[in-house]
């Protein structure tokens, strides 16, 4: 094993089609025109010495030892900002050249640290390579002169270190936070010997600045500088595997450096189809949590929940799974029992939960967390379409003229590919969002939203349909397009709909709160203004009009004719890793893998054959169905793979009786997660670093997780359920994951040509990846439809059920930020808490004024399901009369207060909007203060109460 | 599925697909809302609202409850593994 080294080929690469032919030190080179010489050298694979160029970045052309000499041109020009020419002849290396790097060089050094030997970069410095390459063997000057040696270093940073003394001013730093980030954070203060690099105003260090932690800059920078503090305290890794990070749909590629079986730092890798070379805090830093100390290693049981745990061996605790599901089932029937798979588990895993509910335990009862996510997503983009995902790749962004945002918080929730997209509209593409709170994204460095439309939680449906009225109405329909793909009699009808009274602008903006001159003007704008994008998120999906709301954007896209090309689409951004995996797997209650029914006699014959059992033809129960038939005393046991449902579902309360009702409820997770508290037994599972499979990105991208160390508590998750499986009767003979991806392929026509092999090969292919498309397929329905013609349905507008008045007068929705995950079991057990110790309630000043709350008061929130208190911050991002938290902390349990109302299809849960009433409170109510009792009763481990 | 509860439950779901199919194009609601059912619905969901439908059917609004009547018989497993 040795280091994945990625080349750095100085500046970005060019994207014309035109060619330059020139000669290169002898050699004859074409490259895309515009491109450096600097780049084209390097394609001959001629090194050009050069500190401030790197290719993640635009050219600066500061450091001046990329010089190179041009025949028949006057002086040295910089190889990194002069474009090559047709004919030209370069000479990189030349008895001048040589004396003007190195004099360059010894000015570098006179002013920097000599402490190579135990600086963190040993090893990987640029500047030491470049002394190197230009023959440097002393420094005339001496080090006696005024320099900047003693300068203080910026720790506040948890994962980096700014050390100020080791700078060489080459601004790499400052581009990538610009350029790649996206933030400006950055800043050279002063000038020549004054210059230097400052986070923000200069009374700011990085923690206190607008940094977000992408670590762009320490990516970028060529010295010991900016370093991971992992690696000042760890030392250079000595190999690296490629694998792909484990919090969020974007699904970035990372190289994990390794020092043995330590992880020294996670580096985003270039060639990475989804991230190119980008990464955000979570998945750059936020990985501590594997060694956290209350990560639990054991296998544990107990016969009841008030019990402490019991420490026992892994045969043990699979053996009473076993013994305890099949009584239950004895007992109550074989339908008692079910599982819940995970989108932060792999495809492989995932796909065996399925497969042990269904053939092991003989049942369809099992489903999966993107119930409560994206599962409208699912059902609405297949009836417009014909598929369950997304029509674009990531890439797409940068030919889209008119970015459309619903409903999600990309620079928060999916920061990576939010940088990308904030590139493309820095370029000039115009953005609409469509969101009760005033994101980021809407103002920011260099970019502002031609239209932001506020509307009231509950309404996406009626704005949207007031979009289509007014393009409809205006005129502005794509006829060539709706008359080639889509289903005539479906557009008509829904045509009629749509430019119906109660759908224009006019009385829809009423009721939504949005003013209708800017629906007008951002529907005129997304159909005229060239390749229109749509990208929305948990902000459409959770709502009891969910499905309505997906369908009304594939309708939008449709009329507008903005599919089956670049730069276009719907596009679904996926909470979790693999929320796109985990559906395709065959998560559902009522479908096998690829989206096909279990009633469908065909498809389900073929599993049968395969897997040697038979399989039950009706649909089994969904999440919400489960607790309800926990609490009837239907269902008994339920098996939950990496997921914290009592935290993540809504109705807490609701959750919680349900989980009580149950005898064997087992939990097969990283930490004691909240759901635990109520489970009897407890097996430990492994992170994505002990493991090997695939996760699928939002962008229907497979990318392969791969193992870079032993499972510390000694098993990968895949191996746990086919321990189950085993024990039940039911045995699974795979030996590794590709194992398991191979029976995929072999049962799912949309994977048909994906293996580890194909993987491994060509890094990452997306979905369908068939005989058709042997390389996958970035953008869906060229040319037409998957299903055939598109299908417009009829989107009305049906206001929830949740409704506000005297009681319960405003209106809660709910999100997550950049630095925690989910229900933060991994994040919060990293320095991420630094960004975001607990959640808050967002209130506007006058909601606040008028109940007497004042910033950081502790107020109660309370609604019709629960209540539970924290702390309120003031702030005109929320419009008077909605309020707004994050669920990322389990003290503040803010689906306490949510119900359990859910989308109409397919009982996805309505988080984003709850009727609420807010008073000023003392501090954490009586609930959450029995909650935190009970939670702390329930975590005891025996063998630990005895030793203490 | 057998407590108020969830039975008020149930009728809330049903008629919430009621809602989105009425006004599709094609005419068939009834049709539409019975295969929604048949399709995403655990039998004994089926069970429990066919025999809400029995009892009178109280706030089953028209379409969904003509739908409920229609819909495939649902049948639960005697006890035991066997499939
Ligand atoms: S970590 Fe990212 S946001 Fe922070 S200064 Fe560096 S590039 Fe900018
Ligand atoms: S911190 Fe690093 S990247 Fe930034 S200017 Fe200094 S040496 Fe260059
Ligand atoms: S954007 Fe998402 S996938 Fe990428 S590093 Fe961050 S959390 Fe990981
Ligand atoms: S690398 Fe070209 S001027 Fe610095």
């Amino acid at each position: 094993m040795s280091l994945v080294h990625e080349i750095d080929y100085g500046t970005p690469v060019s994207k014309s089609a035109e060619t330059v032919k020139l000669t290169i030190d002898g050699n004859q080179v074409t490259v895309p025109a515009g491109t450096s010489i600097m780049r084209a050298a390097m394609d001959a694979g001629i090194q050009v010495p050069k500190l401030c160029a790197t290719d993640s970045v635009d050219a600066f052309g500061s450091c001046r030892l990329c010089l190179v000499e041009i025949a028949g041109r006057a002086g040295t020009p910089a190889s990194c900002t002069t474009p090559v020419a047709p004919g030209m002849v370069v000479s990189t290396q030349t008895e001048r050249l040589k004396q003007v790097r190195k004099g360059v060089m010894e000015l570098y050094i006179s002013d920097h640290p000599l402490d190579c030997l135990t600086c963190a970069a040993n090893g990987d410095c640029e500047l030491q390579d470049m002394a190197g390459a230009v023959g440097l063997r002393d420094v005339r000057y001496g080090y006696a002169g005024e320099n900047h040696l003693k300068l203080e270093k910026d720790e506040s940073n948890p994962y980096f270190t700014f050390d100020a003394s080791k700078c060489i001013v080459c601004s790499r730093c400052v581009r990538a936070c610009e350029e790649v980030q996206g933030t400006f954070a950055l800043t050279i203060q002063g000038r020549g010997f004054d210059s230097k690099v400052s986070a923000g105003m200069l009374s700011d260090d990085f923690l206190s600045s607008e940094c977000v932690s992408c670590g762009a800059c320490v990516q970028a920078c060529p010295t010991a500088t900016l370093s991971e503090k992992s690696l000042i305290e760890i030392g250079q890794p000595e190999h690296s595997v490629v694998t792909t990070c484990a919090y969020c749909g974007v699904g970035c590629s990372f190289k994990a450096e390794m020092r043995g079986e330590e992880l020294v730092r996670m580096v985003p890798y270039k060639d990475g189809k989804a991230n190119r070379g980008h990464s955000c805090v979570k998945g750059r830093f936020a990985w501590g949590y594997a060694n956290h100390k209350e990560r639990v290693l054991n296998p544990m049981i107990r016969e009841s929940i008030d019990q402490p745990w019991r420490e026992v061996s892994w045969d043990e605790a699979i053996g009473r799974v076993a013994s305890e599901f099949k009584r239950l089932q004895e007992k109550h029937g074989r339908l008692a029992i079910g599982g819940i798979t995970s989108s932060r588990c792999t495809n492989e895993e995932t796909y065996l939960v399925q497969k042990l509910v269904r053939g092991g335990f003989g049942n369809n009862n099992v489903d999966t967390c993107a119930r409560v996510c994206h599962s409208p997503t699912g059902y609405g983009l297949s009836t417009a379409f014909g598929t369950s995902a997304g029509t674009q790749d990531f890439d797409s962004v940068e030919h889209s003229d008119v970015i459309l945002i619903i409903g999600a918080n990309p620079t928060d929730a999916h920061p990576v590919f939010a940088s990308r997209m904030k590139k493309r509209l820095r370029a000039g593409a115009k953005l609409i969002v469509v969101d009760p709170r005033r994101t980021d994204i809407v103002r920011m460095p260099h970019i502002e939203a031609q239209y932001h439309l506020p509307l009231r939680p509950g309404t996406n449906a009626a704005i949207l349909n007031a979009l289509a009225h007014t393009i409809v109405t205006e005129g502005l329909v794509n006829e060539a397009f709706v008359r080639e793909y889509c289903d005539r009699d479906a557009f008509e009808h829904w045509a009629a709909f749509v430019s119906e009274p109660q759908n224009s602008p006019e009385t829809v903006g009423v009721m939504a709160g949005v003013s209708p001159e800017d629906i007008r003007g951002a529907a005129r704008l997304y159909a005229t203004g060239g390749n229109g994008a749509i990208y929305y998120g948990l902000g459409v999906t959770e709502h009891s009009q969910g499905t309505t709301t997906v369908m009304a954007i594939a309708n939008l896209a449709m009329v507008t004719g903005n599919l089956g090309k670049q730069g276009v689409g719907v596009n679904p951004l996926r909470g979790q890793n693999n929320v796109q995996g985990a559906c395709d797997m065959g998560s559902f209650p009522h479908e096998l893998t690829g989206y096909r029914h279990i009633s469908d006699d065909a498809t389900r014959t073929m599993f049968e054959k395969l897997w040697g059992r038979p399989l039950d033809h009706e649909p089994g129960l969904r999440i919400p169905n489960m607790f309800d038939a926990a609490i009837d005393g239907v269902f008994k046991g339920l098996y939950v793979q990496g997921e914290d449902i009592l935290q993540s579902d809504p109705n807490t309360v609701h959750v919680v009786k349900a989980l009580q009702a149950m005898e064997c409820v087992v939990v097969q997770d990283l930490f004691l997660n909240e759901t635990a508290n109520y489970a009897h037994v407890f097996l430990p599972g492994s992170t994505f670093l002990e493991k090997d499979g695939t996760f699928t990105n939002a962008e229907r991208r497979i990318n392969r997780v791969r193992k870079v160390m032993t499972p510390k508590n000694g098993m990968g998750d895949w191996e746990i359920t086919l321990a189950i499986a085993k024990a039940m009767g039911f045995e699974m003979p795979y030996s590794h994951p590709s194992e398991i991806m191979d029976e995929i392929a072999a049962l799912t026509p949309t994977f048909a040509g994906v293996s580890y092999d194909l993987l491994d090969k060509v890094g990452s292919v997306q979905w369908p990846c068939n005989e058709k498309a042997p390389l996958g397929t970035p953008v869906m329905h060229i040319g037409g439809f998957v299903r055939g013609k598109g299908n417009f349905m009829i989107t009305e507008y049906v206001p929830t059920d949740e409704r506000t008045g005297s009681r319960f007068p405003l209106l809660l929705t709910t999100g997550r930020i950049l630095s925690q995950y989910n229900v933060g079991a991994q994040t919060r057990r990293t320095d991420n808490v630094v960004w975001h110790g607990e959640d808050v309630l967002e209130i506007h000043p006058q909601d606040a004024e008028l109940r007497g709350v004042r910033d950081g008061d502790w107020v109660k929130v309370d609604s019709r399901a629960g209540g539970t208190a924290l702390r309120a911050q003031i702030t005109d991002r929320v419009a008077p009369g909605v309020v707004y938290t994050t669920f990322h902390h389990p003290d503040t349990q803010a689906n306490v207060i949510t119900t359990d109302f859910s989308d109409w299809a397919t009982n996805c849960p309505e988080y984003k909007v709850t009727a609420v009433q807010v008073t000023p409170s003392n501090g954490p109510s009586e609930w959450q203060r029995e909650y935190n009792a009970q939670a702390e009763h329930s975590r005891r481990i025996a063998a630990k109460i005895a030793a203490e | 599925m057998s407590s108020d509860h969830s039975v008020d439950k149930l009728v809330m779901m049903a008629n919430q697909m009621g809602r989105f199919f009425t006004p599709q194009r094609g005419g068939d609601t009834v049709g539409a809302i019975t295969n929604h059912i048949n399709r995403f619905w655990e039998p004994r969901m089926r069970i429990a609202i066919a025999a809400h439908l029995a009892k009178g059917g109280a706030g089953l609004d028209g379409p969904v409850r003509e739908a409920v009547g229609r819909l495939k018989e649902a049948k639960v497993p005697e006890k035991g593994l066997s499939a």
